[in-house]
C-alpha cells in the first residue's frame, strides 16, 4: 500500500508538472498578450510604449526564463503580481476561493442528495409513470444550459416577486449564506444530479437484477433493505467516480453561473484574466484548479477501497 | 350682513388653508444630504488611472475622485465653451496675442491625503502628459491634444500658465474634460492606477477587480455643501441582462450611463414604469476605416462606391429603430454643435436621400474599376467581437452586396484588433471612434491628422492638414463652424473614415435620483456627481 501510494504520489507530481507546461505555453499560444489589451483600452498602439510596458512585465524576456521564473515563484508560493490590478497575484485569487468551493460544495451537495435518492426511486420504479416523470426530469437537466436556467431563475423572480437574488459577500448566518448560495447552485448543480439521476439508475436497475439481490428477497429481507443496504452499496460506485469527475468539470459550469449571478469567485475571475492575458493570475489559478484535480481523483480512488472492499492496493 | 361677514371669514379662512396645504404640498426640490448611490458597473476597467484610460468605464467611477483646471458645467446636457466653468481655477485669461493661457488657482485646497493642492501639482499633470517628465503614463493616448502646448510654466503656488506655440481657443474644452483631471506631484503614475487621490468631492475607498469599486464623500471639499451623497458604489455586473435585471428589482438606483440599448429600453419601461429614463447620443461614431495602401482600396473608385452604396437610414431603423443620427465626422446637431446642415450634408455623394441612385452611381464606379454582375469584388470585413462592432458589420455586408462587393465577417479578438490595423492586416474594418469632447480639434488631430497614433488608416491630406490649422486658430465661432463643416464634407468625399452613424443610447434611474444630468453631446465629460442626491 504504502509503495503504491509513493508510486501514485510521484505520478501526480509528474502530471502536474506537465500540466504546467501546457498552462504556460497554451497562454502563450493564445494571440495577443496584456499589452496589446491594455493599448486596445486605450485606443491606440505606441510601438514604444509598448516595448516599455512588456520589459516592464518581463514578458519580453524568453519562454524558457519566463517559465522557470513563474514555476519557481509557484513552488515557493510567490505567485507573483497581477498585471492589471498590479496587487499580489495570490492576495486577487484567495479572497476569491472560498467563494466559488462554497459554491461548487453546494452543487454537488445538491446533486447528490437528490440525484442518488430519485436514481434510486426511478430504477425500483422502473416502468411506472414517476419513473418517465423522473427521466423527464433528468434529460431536461442534461439539456439545460446552465446560464440559461439561471437567466430564467432571475426573470422569473424579478417578474413574479419583484426581487432578485443578489450576491452577499458577508453572509452573518448560516441561513444567509444559505440564501447566497442555494439559488445559483441549484443552476449550477441541476445538470450534475441528472447525471447522476441517471447514472445511479442505470447502475441500480444493473444491480437489482443480480442473483444475490434475489437471494435476498427470498430470504425475506425487506424492500428497503434490499433497495438501500444490497443495492446501492453495490451500485455506488460509478457513481462517485461521475461525482468525482463532476467536481473537476463543474468549474466550466461555475464560470457562467458566477457570470449570470453575479457572483466574484475563482471561476469568472479566471475568464476575466485570461481575457486580459493576465499571465500570473490565469498560470498560478490553473495550477491550483490542477493540483486540486489530481489530488481529487486521487481520493476517489481511495474512496473505491472504502466502498469496495474487494478492491486492494497492492504494488 | 353677518352671513357675508361669515361668508368672508369661510373664504380667508379657505384661501389660508389651500395656500398653506400648497406650500406644504409643493415638490421638495431641497437637496437632501445622504444616501448611497449605488450603480452598476458594466465591466471592470483596466485600472483607475483616467489618464491611461480612453473608455468611460474609467471615467464614469473614477471622474468624482478628481477637479480639473476648469470643468463643463454639471447640470447642462450640452457641452461648450460658453458652459465651461472654473473648477481648481478660479478664473483663466488668454494672453493679448492669443497664445498665453493663465489661470488662476483656487487657494485652500487639498489632496485627499491631505497634502495641499498648488500650481506645481498642474504643471506635473501636464508635463507627464506632454512627455516632459521623468515620470511616465504606462498609456498616454491624449498626448496629441497638447501639440500646441509648448509648456506649462507657474508663478507661485496659485498661477499656472499653458505658454502655446500657435493660438488654439479650444485647448479651455479639451482642458474641460472628463479626460483631463489634475493629478498629484507627490503621487506616481503607477500609485495613481491603483489607488487615485484626487482633490475631488469623492474619495476613492477600494477597486476590486470584476467586484466592485467603492467612492465615500471627502467631508473637506472645498466646494461647501457638495457633494450631497455619502458616497457611491459601483458593483460590476458585466452581464447585461443580470444588471438590468437587478436594476428593474431595485438593486441598484441607476444604471450605466448609456448602457440600455434602445430596444432593451422599451423592457425597461414595461418592467420599471416608474423608472427615469432618457436617450442621448453618446458621440461615438460607427465608421468604416478602409486599408487604402494596398488593392483593391488604393482605387479611391472602388472606396467612392463602397461609401456611395451605404443606406444609413436602414442601420439606423435596424439597430435602434430610428433612434440615432446621420452625419459627417462631427456630432450631428441639434445636440452636436459641429454637425453639417441638412442640405450640405445631403450634397455629399451618398448621403443623398435616393438610396438606388446612389447605389446607381456606385456600380458605374465599380464597373469602371473592372467589376460587374459576373465579377464580384471578394472583400474580407474585419471588426471586433463584439455585438455594436459585429451588428452593423453584417448589415454592411448586406448592402455591399448590391454594388458587386461579397462581403465576409472577420471576427477578431480586442487583443488583435489594434495590433492588425497598425499593421495594415485587413482590407475593410468597421470601427467605433468615440470623442471626447465635442470640438474639432479632438476629432480632426486624433483621427485624421498625419501621423496620429489614432489615424488608424494612415489617412494623410496636406491641404486638409492646412485647414485643421486654419479652424483651429479662428476666434470668430460663426467663421469657424463654416470652416469646421468644409473640412468635414472633404473628408468624407475622400472617404478618410466613412461615417455610417452616430449611436445614441439610454440612461435610467430611479424617481428618487436627482440631480442626474446625461450629456448630449458627450460620453466623457459628466460624470463628477457632487450634484447627485437622493430624495428618499
Amino acid at each position: 500500500m504504502f509503495a503504491y501510494l509513493v508510486r501514485r504520489l510521484f505520478l501526480m507530481l509528474l502530471t502536474l508538472f506537465g500540466i504546467s507546461i501546457v498552462i504556460f505555453l497554451l497562454l502563450r499560444i493564445v494571440p495577443g498578450n496584456i499589452v496589446d489589451i491594455l493599448f486596445a483600452a486605450a485606443g491606440y498602439v505606441d510601438p514604444a510604449d509598448k516595448a516599455n510596458l512588456e520589459k516592464e512585465l518581463g514578458i519580453d524576456q524568453p519562454l524558457v526564463v519566463q517559465y522557470l521564473h513563474w514555476i519557481g515563484g509557484f513552488l515557493r508560493g510567490d505567485f507573483g503580481y497581477s498585471y492589471v490590478s498590479e496587487k499580489p497575484a495570490l492576495q486577487e485569487i484567495l479572497p476569491r476561493i472560498p467563494i466559488t468551493a462554497r459554491l461548487a460544495g453546494l452543487a454537488l451537495l445538491f446533486s447528490a442528495s437528490i440525484g442518488i435518492p430519485l436514481g434510486v426511486i426511478s430504477a425500483v420504479k422502473q416502468g411506472t409513470k414517476l419513473d418517465y416523470a423522473l427521466r423527464v426530469i433528468s434529460l431536461s437537466g442534461l439539456s439545460l444550459p446552465s446560464f440559461w436556467l439561471g437567466l430564467l431563475i432571475l426573470t422569473a423572480s424579478v417578474a413574479m416577486f419583484g426581487q432578485m437574488p443578489i450576491f452577499n459577500p458577508n453572509p452573518q448566518t448560516w441561513l444567509e449564506a444559505f440564501a447566497t448560495y442555494a439559488v445559483p447552485a441549484a443552476a449550477v448543480g441541476f445538470r450534475s444530479a441528472a447525471l447522476t439521476m441517471r447514472i445511479t439508475r442505470s447502475s441500480m436497475l444493473e444491480v437489482l437484477r443480480q442473483d444475490y439481490i434475489r437471494t435476498a428477497r427470498a430470504k425475506g429481507a425487506s424492500d428497503a433493505a434490499v433497495n438501500y443496504h444490497h443495492a446501492l452499496k453495490n451500485a455506488i460506485l460509478p457513481v462517485i467516480t461521475v461525482i468525482g469527475i463532476e467536481a473537476a468539470f463543474l468549474i466550466g459550469g461555475l464560470i457562467v453561473t458566477e457570470t449570470v449571478f453575479n457572483i466574484p469567485g475563482v471561476a469568472r475571475f479566471l475568464v476575466e484574466a485570461i481575457r486580459w492575458r493576465d499571465y500570473p493570475i490565469v498560470q498560478n489559478l490553473v495550477m491550483l484548479i490542477a493540483v486540486v484535480v489530481v489530488f481529487a481523483n486521487f481520493t476517489v480512488d481511495m474512496l473505491y477501497a472504502v466502498f469496495d472492499p474487494r478492491i486492494r492496493f497492492t504494488d | 350682513m353677518r352671513s357675508v361677514i361669515a361668508l368672508a371669514a369661510i373664504v380667508a379662512l379657505s384661501v389660508l388653508t389651500i395656500s398653506t396645504t400648497a406650500l406644504a404640498g409643493e415638490p421638495k426640490n431641497e437637496p437632501k444630504q445622504g444616501g448611497i448611490l449605488r450603480m452598476y458597473h458594466r465591466d471592470s476597467p483596466a485600472n483607475a488611472s483616467i489618464h491611461e484610460g480612453a473608455t468611460y468605464s474609467i471615467n464614469v467611477p473614477f471622474m468624482p475622485v478628481f477637479n480639473n483646471l476648469v470643468i463643463y458645467k454639471q447640470d447642462v446636457a450640452q457641452n461648450s465653451m460658453d458652459t465651461i466653468v472654473p473648477d481648481l481655477a478660479e478664473s483663466w485669461a488668454w494672453g493679448n496675442d492669443n497664445k498665453t493661457l493663465t489661470f488662476r488657482l483656487r487657494q485652500g485646497v487639498k489632496w485627499h491625503d491631505g497634502k495641499p493642492f498648488t500650481s506645481a501639482d498642474v504643471k506635473c499633470t501636464f508635463d507627464i502628459l506632454m512627455g516632459k517628465s521623468q515620470q511616465k503614463f504606462r498609456q498616454n493616448p491624449r498626448k496629441a491634444w497638447y501639440n500646441e502646448v509648448n509648456d506649462v510654466s507657474t508663478n507661485g503656488d496659485l498661477e499656472v500658465s499653458f505658454n502655446l506655440k500657435r493660438p488654439q481657443p479650444s485647448l479651455l474644452a479639451l482642458l474641460a474634460s472628463g479626460y483631463t483631471p489634475v493629478y498629484p506631484c507627490h503621487v506616481s503614475p503607477g500609485d495613481m492606477r491603483t489607488h487615485p487621490i484626487g482633490t475631488g468631492p469623492f474619495k476613492f475607498v477600494e477597486f476590486k477587480a470584476n467586484e466592485s469599486i467603492k467612492l465615500t464623500r471627502n467631508p473637506d471639499y472645498w466646494k461647501e455643501g457638495r457633494p450631497y451623497l455619502d458616497g457611491i458604489e459601483f458593483t460590476i455586473i458585466p452581464n447585461r441582462s443580470t444588471a438590468i435585471l437587478a436594476f428593474v428589482a431595485g438593486k441598484f438606483d441607476m444604471t450605466f450611463p448609456t448602457h440600455i440599448t434602445i430596444p432593451l429600453l422599451k423592457d425597461v419601461k414595461s418592467q420599471a414604469p416608474n423608472a427615469v429614463c432618457t436617450v442621448e447620443p453618446t458621440n461615438v461614431s460607427t465608421n468604416i476605416i478602409v486599408n487604402s495602401t494596398s488593392p483593391p482600396f488604393d482605387n479611391i473608385d472602388i472606396r467612392r462606391a463602397m461609401a456611395m452604396a451605404l443606406d444609413r437610414k436602414a442601420f439606423v431603423s435596424i439597430l435602434f429603430e430610428g433612434q440615432a443620427d446621420i452625419g459627417g465626422t462631427m456630432l450631428p446637431t441639434p445636440q452636436g454643435l459641429w454637425g453639417m446642415p441638412r442640405d450640405m450634408l445631403e450634397s455629399i455623394p451618398g448621403y443623398g436621400p435616393d438610396v438606388n441612385a446612389n447605389r446607381e452611381e456606385a456600380r458605374k464606379l465599380m464597373q469602371k474599376a473592372g467589376y460587374g454582375p459576373d465579377k464580384h469584388l471578394a472583400v474580407k470585413i474585419s471588426t471586433r467581437n463584439l455585438a455594436e462592432y459585429r451588428d452593423p458589420a453584417v448589415i454592411l455586408i448586406d448592402q455591399l452586396k448590391s454594388i458587386y462587393i461579397d462581403g465576409e465577417l472577420d471576427v477578431v479578438e480586442t487583443a488583435n484588433w489594434f495590433p492588425k490595423v497598425a499593421r495594415k492586416d485587413y482590407m475593410l474594418g468597421l470601427n467605433l471612434t468615440g470623442n471626447a469632447v465635442d470640438d474639432p480639434d479632438q476629432s480632426f488631430y486624433e483621427n485624421y491628422s498625419c501621423g496620429s497614433e489614432r489615424n488608424y488608416t494612415n489617412y494623410c491630406n496636406k491641404e486638409i492638414e492646412k485647414l485643421f490649422d486654419v479652424q483651429s486658430q479662428e476666434t470668430d465661432l460663426a467663421k469657424r463652424k463654416k470652416l469646421v463643416w468644409e473640412i468635414d464634407k472633404k473628408l468624407q468625399e475622400d472617404v478618410a473614415r466613412p461615417i455610417i452613424f452616430h449611436a445614441r443610447a439610454g440612461t435610467c434611474w430611479q424617481p428618487y435620483v436627482k440631480g442626474v444630468t446625461v450629456m448630449s453631446n458627450s460620453s466623457y465629460n459628466g460624470y463628477r456627481y457632487e450634484d447627485v442626491w437622493l430624495d428618499k
